[in-house]
């Protein structure tokens, strides 16, 4: 087995050509779940702006389909045989990734997670992501006031990720409630809220199929459902139609998380009223530049103030603004959008 | 000399009946068996309908409503539709793990065909609708004359088509909005039809519509009972004057014609065009129609027992959600499902004596 991984890593390898040739320059791999998420293709244009600019040897890997966990390893194994600086990885299995990882920090590589914290998050050096429950709270903050009175009476339904509750799905739908005003009872746990003023959770796997069907399913159990928090853009569009099929699409306040420039059209559009912006473009180019870093001198790249990672950052894309909530309007979440 | 030729002799004294298979008293377990035997839609049709009661026992008025029903025949719409298509390809004793990869694709290209190189849209679902067929008829020549088995074929035609997907879209969605103001027949499976409260979707009707039309097929024509033999024994079929191959092809083609209409079907129900739908219809489908009692040994069971399949899973999915159960419930019991379904497959076939 051994021999064959190694043997798939050299083949890899030459296949995508990664230059060895003077072996004195500084290399960097750059790992995504897929390379057709519009998300991941924008952390690599930011991660190969960067590299050029600073004279780095990039390879990028990608898995062939979300959860492809045995690609990454392969992957992972490549890099430390290339003998790269630093590896930028985006990881399909936070958890089962830890030893590759491990393997190489051993050889003296710097890790940095993007997007998705390993765990445990120290697994890697660093980690440079969204703030995912500050995302999440902007919006239950400006639903809320958006609302105003209204709110005390709300009638909410969240679209969640998938049933195994991952990090960043927790921390969204916690974020949310949180900044709605909800107590969150367990805030590692989806659904353990005890608010009468939530109706029920269901999972979209992300998608436009799985955000219409969960929001039918829960309008099916209460049809009086006015706030609608997503996991993302797709899904809400998917929501949106659901609603859209019932005539109810103007009376319900649907809120989401990600940026995409779909997303941020379909805010424009009035089909969600505020989307939280994230910039992998950010994690991806201020990793290389820690990755520079490191091979110049050694220097860990460091956590922001208060968090147990770096923050890249996060704004709120609505084009009615609210009081007490800082937001950016639409053209300018048009200008930072990617895919 | 005459006495040693006399070899009948000996069965002078045998009874003159004809033989024939002993008819006699059955007990009323034996006749369910028989029934179930000759009839196997039955058993689905009887788990949906039990399924449904016991469901509208324990939440009332809020599922056994015509909303909540009607909304169950939209949910199941795209997964039905393929699922008719993967029974084809399954009654020849194949499978076919490409059907939701040329769904997914038949539904980009009418929406890039559209969008990117402005052809009218009446053309692009023309050449949806052909892409899925020609990529269905290219499987059937891989297992019809290349002599592959249809697991490997489909399964590499399946990552071939996902691939393509995404390579040609750019996994960009054609958002619903411009669709509506630009391509509004991209969305014509979508179009809604209520009847007091219960809601049908053309989708809906298009799924029914396919059911019957191929349940009378399969049953009363000639490539209907070619299907099945071809299915129960490729060599006796072929003996008895069929042509395999061209069987074998044109179940494919047809399958794959299909799931164009599954992908076109699939942009009225999401409203949007989005390459990274459809992931797992291949496992919905088959999942449907082995609860829907055919047998993936080939040559038995029927499309309307898939339908029942598909509306069964569509039942517990909704119902256990009205009841507020986690998501994972619905997994876990889909998966009971399956399996007693096998088991009671494999009780059914066990030819009473």
């Amino acid at each position: 087995m051994r021999r064959l991984l190694t043997a798939t890593a050299l083949t890899t390898m030459a296949w995508t050509g990664v230059a060895l040739a003077d072996g004195h320059g500084i290399g960097a791999c750059l790992i995504t779940k897929t390379d057709t998420n519009p998300f991941f293709v924008k952390m690599r244009e930011g991660a190969a702006a960067k590299a050029e600019e600073l004279g780095i040897a990039l390879s990028t890997y990608a898995g062939q389909v979300d959860g492809d966990h045995e690609t990454q390893v392969q992957a992972i194994e490549t890099c430390i045989l290339d003998g790269v600086s630093g590896i930028l990885i985006t990881a399909s299995d936070t958890s089962s990734i830890v030893p590759a990882v491990q393997q190489a920090r051993d050889a003296g590589i710097l890790v940095i997670a993007l997007d998705t914290p390993l765990s445990p998050i120290d697994a890697a050096d660093m980690t440079f992501a969204t703030d995912n429950f500050l995302a999440g709270e902007l919006i239950g903050q400006w639903a809320r006031a958006a609302m105003g009175d209204a709110a005390e009476d709300a009638v909410i339904a969240t679209l969640d990720l998938n049933v195994s509750q991952p990090t960043v799905d927790v921390l969204r739908n916690q974020g949310f409630l949180q900044g709605f005003g909800i107590d969150l009872g367990d805030p590692n746990v989806i659904g353990d809220e005890d608010d009468p003023r939530i109706v029920g959770s269901d999972v979209t796997n992300g998608n436009e199929e799985g955000g219409r069907r969960a929001m039918e399913n829960l309008l099916a159990q209460n049809g009086d459902i006015n706030v609608v928090h997503t996991i993302n853009e797709p899904a809400a569009a998917g929501a949106y139609e659901a609603l859209r099929a019932i005539g109810r699409e103007d009376e319900v306040l649907i809120v989401s998380v990600d940026g995409g420039c779909p997303g941020v059209q379909n805010v424009a559009d009035g089909v969600i009223g505020a989307t939280s912006q994230q910039y992998p473009l950010q994690m991806a180019s201020r990793g290389i530049e820690a990755i520079a870093q490191f091979a110049e001198d050694g220097t860990l790249p460091e956590a922001t103030e208060g968090k147990e990672f770096f923050d890249t950052g996060v704004a709120l894309v609505t084009d009615e603004p609210q009081d007490g909530v800082d937001s950016i309007d639409v053209a300018e979440g048009m200008d930072l959008c990617w895919g | 000399m005459s006495t040693s030729d006399d070899y009948e002799g000996a069965a002078r004294g045998a009874s003159g009946d004809v033989a024939r298979f002993e008819d006699g008293r059955r007990g009323p377990v034996a006749a369910f068996h028989h029934a179930l035997h000759t009839t196997p839609a039955l058993v689905p049709l009887l788990v949906l309908v039990a399924a449904i009661l016991a469901f509208g026992a324990l939440e009332g008025s809020r599922f056994f409503s015509p909303f909540a029903l009607t909304l169950i025949l939209q949910q199941v719409q795209i997964v039905g539709i393929v699922a008719a298509a993967q029974s084809l390809v399954i009654l020849t004793a194949g499978i076919d793990l490409s059907v939701g990869a040329i769904a997914v694709i038949s539904s980009v290209v009418m929406g890039q065909f559209t969008f990117r190189y402005g052809l009218p849209v009446e053309v692009s679902v023309l050449c949806g609708l052909a892409l899925g067929t020609a990529i269905g008829t290219l499987n059937g020549w891989l297992v019809a004359v290349m002599k592959l088995p249809p697991f490997i074929v489909t399964l590499g035609m399946w990552q071939i088509v996902l691939a393509a997907n995404f390579l040609y879209s750019a996994n960009e969605t054609i958002r619903s909005q411009d669709i509506a103001e630009q391509a509004p027949l991209l969305q014509l499976l979508g179009t809604t039809y209520n009847l007091g409260s219960a809601r049908f979707t053309l989708g809906v009707v298009v799924m029914i519509v396919l059911v019957v039309v191929l349940a009378y097929v399969l049953r009363h024509t000639a490539w209907g009972r070619h299907v099945y033999a071809v299915g129960d024994d490729p060599e006796a079929a072929e003996l008895s004057g069929v042509n395999v191959r061209f069987t074998l092809i044109s179940v494919y083609a047809t399958a794959g014609l299909i799931c164009g209409i599954a992908g076109w079907a699939l942009i009225g129900r999401i409203g949007s065009v989005s390459p990274t739908s459809g992931q797992l219809l291949n496992i919905e489908s088959i999942t449907a129609v082995v609860i829907g009692g055919i047998s993936l040994f080939g040559g038995r069971g029927s499309i309307l027992g898939t339908f029942f399949g598909a509306l069964i899973v569509g039942v517990f999915t909704l119902g256990l959600r009205l009841m507020g159960a986690d998501a994972q419930w619905t997994y876990l019991l889909i998966g009971v499902l399956i399996i007693a379904a096998v088991a009671v497959d494999q009780w059914i076939r066990r030819v009473s004596a």
